[in-house]
């Protein structure tokens, strides 16, 4: 038996919203440590299947499995399994009402019942993991998006968190902005977080992704490494996919 | 009689009783009546269907039945089906309907406003839906319902002086009785108004202080 050879586990994954069917049939495997990146056009269900895995959006066939766990149909224990499956959104969902710190620690005085001192020290570090320690004291909306993103991301490890679902976190963000939350990803990655990550950065998935899943019509299309993905000819989807990125990239 | 010796024996003492019970009326109602709209307010937007219909028809009643005649019914009316309340408690009891059910009103519209990405958020951290509304959305539509909450309270100050209509002399009981009393309708009356002016200054500057103490930035000015 392989129980804990891999961390997620998602079997069949379907998904309808009225007629539009967004995913048909998703399956994969994540173990510890690697970085998935999903790429491919929008509403192709890249961030659907995310937010099937957690359960924000309820699958309407399929299983998710974490550690031989199954997270569909858990009934209340949905709540455990969310604290083991981080998310960070395209547009942050600060709590807004909250300083930076206080939206680190909330859920981990509320969910996980740390003392407030503990939950302190645990948030600033994670702060500081993020390079935004020194911005503890400030409210979302005196942050920049890249900060704001920064300090969500801090949000989601400080639960210690499995694995982590990226939900297109740079979309909304400037270029500017954008290197600077995926550079605490890529150091993330490197530390062995295991992570999927839905993103339309390219560079990004080619460097730090150890397999890339190509998703076309609500299926994985294609997937493999990226060396494989962009030398190997018999893939060429993704490649053209990838191509039209770097095109207007002007490389 | 002499005007001063008016004031001093007579009104003041009188206003000063008076006053204490209207104090009484609206610090029991206003703690009370604040829980109640939260609770109704949540219920209304979070709870099952059975809790939803009841929140919303105790909300469209008693928005539906003029206050004194909630009181009437209250103090009057019940005990023919044998639950007696004194003048008082009634009173009270008719305070907390009526504040808290415009008080979810405001509350309600407050909830509406914070955007869904707060709720899903806080549901990705593992909270259960009760733990989110609580430490996430209440925090935050509170606040945006203070402006309209403070009005509430100066309705609840003003619309205390109706429990002298079910017999409980508090502040314009005790200036009524003096006034017929002693034929000094002006003077009287202007007296019982400076008081709840009085008592509205004090819960507009104190609401202030609130909402600047619990301003946050780029939510709600400060």
């Amino acid at each position: 038996m392989h129980t804990d050879e891999y961390i997620l586990k998602v079997e069949d994954i379907h998904k309808a919203f009225g007629a539009n069917e967004v995913l048909r049939g998703v399956s994969f495997e994540v173990k510890k440590g690697e970085t998935l990146v999903f790429i491919g056009s929008s509403g192709t269900g890249k961030s659907t299947l995310l937010r099937c895995i957690n359960q924000l959006t309820p699958p309407d066939r399929g299983r998710v499995w974490l550690h031989g766990e199954e997270v569909t149909n858990s009934g209340k224990r949905i709540n455990y399994f969310r604290q083991r499956i981080g998310m960070v959104f395209q547009n942050f969902f600060l709590f807004d009402h909250l300083t930076a710190l206080k939206n680190v620690e909330v859920a981990l005085i509320r969910v996980k019942g740390m003392s407030k001192e503990a939950a302190r020290e645990k948030a600033l570090a994670e702060l500081r993991q993020v390079g935004m320690e020194d911005w503890a004291g400030h409210y979302p909306a005196e942050l920049s998006g890249g900060q704001a993103q920064r300090v969500s991301i801090a949000r989601a490890l400080a639960m210690d968190p499995d694995v982590i679902l990226f939900d297109e976190p740079t979309s909304a963000l400037d270029p500017e902005l954008t290197r600077e939350v995926l550079e605490v990803m890529r150091t993330l990655a490197q530390q062995g977080m295991t992570m999927l990550v839905v993103t339309h950065e390219m560079g990004f998935a080619c460097n730090v992704a150890n397999r890339i899943l190509f998703m076309e019509n609500g299926v994985i299309a294609e997937q493999g490494a990226p060396t494989i993905l962009l030398t190997d000819p018999q893939y060429s989807r993704v490649k053209n996919f990838i191509g039209q990125f770097l095109e207007y990239n002007g490389d | 009689m002499d005007q001063i010796v008016f004031f001093t024996d007579i009104l003041l003492p009188a206003l000063q009783k008076g006053l204490i019970i209207t104090l009484q009326l609206i610090l029991l109602a206003a703690p009370f009546g604040f829980v109640l709209g939260v609770g109704v307010a949540v219920g209304r937007q979070y709870g099952g269907p059975v809790t939803r219909v009841l929140c919303k028809v105790l909300v469209y009643f008693v928005k539906g039945c003029p206050l004194l005649l909630l009181l009437f019914i209250l103090y009057f009316g019940l005990p023919s089906i044998g639950i007696v309340f004194s003048a008082f408690t009634a009173s009270v009891i008719g305070f907390i309907l009526c504040n808290g059910a415009y008080n979810s009103e405001y509350i309600r519209g407050a909830m509406l406003s914070v955007k869904d990405g707060q709720m899903i958020a806080a549901q990705a951290l593992g909270m259960t839906r009760l733990q989110a509304v609580r430490t996430i959305v209440l925090p935050q539509a509170i606040r945006r319902a203070l402006p309209g909450l403070s009005n509430e309270w100066i309705y609840l100050i003003k619309y205390s002086s109706l429990a002298y209509m079910i017999t409980v002399i508090e502040l314009s009981g005790s200036g009524k009785l003096v006034a017929t009393k002693y034929f000094t309708y002006t003077e009287t009356f202007v007296a019982v108004g400076v008081v709840y002016l009085f008592l509205v200054t004090l819960t507009t500057l104190a609401v202030n202080a609130i909402e600047k103490k619990y301003a946050v930035p780029g939510m709600i000015r400060g």
